[in-house]
């Protein structure tokens, strides 16, 4: 970094002993900071192998070692379902993922400038609001007295008022579509970036070779995409457990639509949190850490055989 | 031939946006002439058009219990957790690009981790309650204090600085703290603009932390006032609230119209803020994919 050869590092070097403390005395609490909020709850794990109660410190609780972890297991009913729930609303959601990709590419292909820059910033809002914002959207569109009933009542499409939020069998698909409405915009910036950085002499060669658009996009763009949406995918697959976001979950949660829709995250915040049951919560927590690292990792090694690469 | 194709293909693909963009825009448009529409009116339907233009929603709503409270906690979370983010990501940031730093390395790494990793949700909920910050103004800005990612995008900015202006100042006898707050900081405005958008919308945004660890109505956001009204009807039904706003008006206003009149609110900031982020999406996003 900064070269011995400059006469005023070796003045420095007589204060440098000093300046060094002091810039390390001045970083101390911030790190301290970041070990309070990011590493002190990992601590917290503790609590699944104790049979903790509200109120009593960890020193006086029992150790109970793996109980809850197999309470976990015992209580199957529960766990099928939001299991069931989670890895439907996952895979729906994987499933949709070349929307962001197909987007990309429509809006690369738009040959004016000015509407593609519109286009990108008006999709792009639904992803900087919060999922209460959303939920107060939905309820407005989409519950019985809202306006899409309206609207089918005034072209006599339906004679009852139907509503979508409580909707049990639609719930999977409602929740992925919100999930689409949501990200889509700001999830097709990765691969116009991608898009961007492909070679431009690729088109001129194939344009002269005389193929026409489709064909450009088919044997250039697509490909050019394609790690980029493998590494996503990835990724998205070690998330497996925990696709839909809590924060989502926590919004559309009613009781009419709560058997399709509770996933892994809720489960643990309902146990852990709403019912006061914190070890067996933790446990739950723990087990889905423990499963998403070792997705990852394996979706690592699995990269690394087929494509020559890892994904981090 | 060829054209033909090609412009039909053009045709179907402004289509296709403009279908999706239409999709994104409209909830928003939609709650925006509801809000600024005569409550009575609205309640009989609206598509396209506000009816009888009128402001008396959002003179009203700020009338209502902790309204006013509820936007002026969230704005001082947004302002203080935002300067605070900036102020110490930044200096996180300055130290670990300094080779001076006792284990540089180590400290850098200390953060970058905690990208990867989260403890989970009840572990973060018990260590907030015995760190004391339940029904306490710090749980919305401390823990947002230094944030990897920013730090990420803020040490790839300066190592990229000329060398030759801090040893210029350092030559003449300036401190870190000097040379940070004169030179570094200075030079650092466009991603540390960056860095403050994105910090703002989050705050703005945040609302599970008010909801898991605030009962006391004096530290409410307006998130989560919204996300009461939204899930409690009779809170606005039967307040004692809205007959008290109601009375003596010539039009009465309605849960409808109150409920979508503080998303609107909610709304606006974000809109008014986030478009300035677009030229920077792609730059973070690239950056993001760096790993310390």
């Amino acid at each position: 970094m900064h070269a011995q050869a400059n006469p005023a590092v070796k003045v420095r070097k007589k204060r440098w002993n000093a300046s060094r403390v002091t810039l390390f005395a001045m970083v101390i609490p911030f790190v301290i900071l970041v070990f309070v909020f990011n590493y002190i709850p990992l601590f917290g794990w503790l609590y699944a192998f104790y049979d903790y109660k509200p109120g009593i410190p960890l020193s006086q609780t029992p150790f109970v070692g793996m109980k809850f972890f197999r309470l976990v297991l015992d209580d199957k009913d529960d766990l099928i379902r939001v299991l069931t729930n989670t890895l439907a609303m996952s895979f729906l959601s994987i499933l949709a993922s070349p929307l962001a990709v197909i987007f990309a590419i429509l809006l690369n292909e738009s040959k004016n400038k000015a509407f593609k820059k519109v286009v990108q910033t008006l999709t792009t809002l639904p992803n900087f609001i919060s999922w209460i914002i959303v939920y107060s959207l939905a309820s407005v569109i989409f519950s019985s007295g809202g306006l899409l009933n309206e609207i089918l009542f005034k072209l006599h499409w339906i004679e009852n008022a139907t509503n979508v939020l409580g909707n049990q069998p639609a719930t999977w698909w409602f929740q992925t579509a919100i999930s689409v409405w949501k990200g889509l915009g700001f999830g097709s910036i990765i691969y116009l970036a991608a898009i961007a950085g492909i070679d431009p002499e690729l088109y001129d060669a194939a344009k002269v070779d005389g193929a026409g658009r489709l064909q450009r996009i088919m044997a250039i763009t697509v490909p050019g995409i394609l790690p980029t949406f493998f590494v996503l995918t990835l990724l998205n697959i070690a998330n497996i457990l925990s696709s839909t976001s809590f924060e989502q979950n926590l919004v559309f949660y009613n009781s009419l639509v709560a058997d399709k829709l509770e996933t892994l995250d809720y489960f643990v915040y309902r146990t852990g949190i709403a019912t006061g049951d914190v070890s067996f919560g933790t446990a739950v927590g723990i087990a889905k850490s423990i499963i998403s690292i070792v997705l990852l990792f394996s979706i690592n090694a699995v990269s690394k055989r087929v494509r020559g690469q890892s994904v981090f | 031939m060829k054209n033909s194709s090609a412009s039909s293909f053009d045709i179907m693909n402004y289509a296709v946006q403009i279908v999706f963009t239409l999709v994104c825009i409209y909830p928003f448009y939609y709650i925006f002439i509801y809000s600024v529409s005569d409550p009575q009116q609205a309640l009989k339907g609206l598509i396209l058009l506000p009816k009888q233009l009128t402001i008396v929603n959002y003179t009203h709503i700020f009338r209502l219990d902790n309204m006013l409270h509820s936007f002026i906690v969230s704005v001082l979370r947004t302002v203080i957790g935002t300067i605070l983010t900036i102020a110490c990501s930044t200096w996180f940031a300055y130290a670990v690009t300094k080779n001076e730093l006792y284990l540089r390395k180590t400290i850098y790494r200390f953060l970058v981790i905690t990208m990867y990793f989260n403890a989970g949700l009840i572990p973060w909920y018990l260590t907030m309650k015995e760190l004391g910050l339940k029904n306490n103004f710090l749980l919305y800005v401390l823990p947002g204090a230094v944030v990897a990612y920013y730090v990420v995008l803020l040490k790839t900015f300066i190592e990229q600085l000329p060398q030759a202006l801090e040893e210029s100042a350092m030559i003449d006898g300036a401190g870190h703290l000097t040379i940070f707050t004169r030179v570094i900081f200075p030079l650092s405005m466009p991603i540390v603009a960056t860095i403050a958008v994105f910090a703002s919308v989050g705050q703005w945004n945040t609302w599970t932390d008010n909801y898991f660890l605030v009962s006391s109505d004096n530290l409410q956001t307006l998130q989560l006032i919204l996300y009461n009204y939204l899930t409690d009807a009779q809170q606005i039904v039967n307040s004692s609230n809205l007959q008290d706003l109601n009375r003596g008006l010539a039009t009465k206003i309605s849960p409808e119209s109150i409920r979508i009149t503080i998303t609107m609110v909610v709304t606006l900031p974000v809109m008014l803020v986030y478009p300035f982020l677009q030229r920077y999406f792609v730059k973070g996003i690239m950056l993001g994919a760096i790993k310390g």
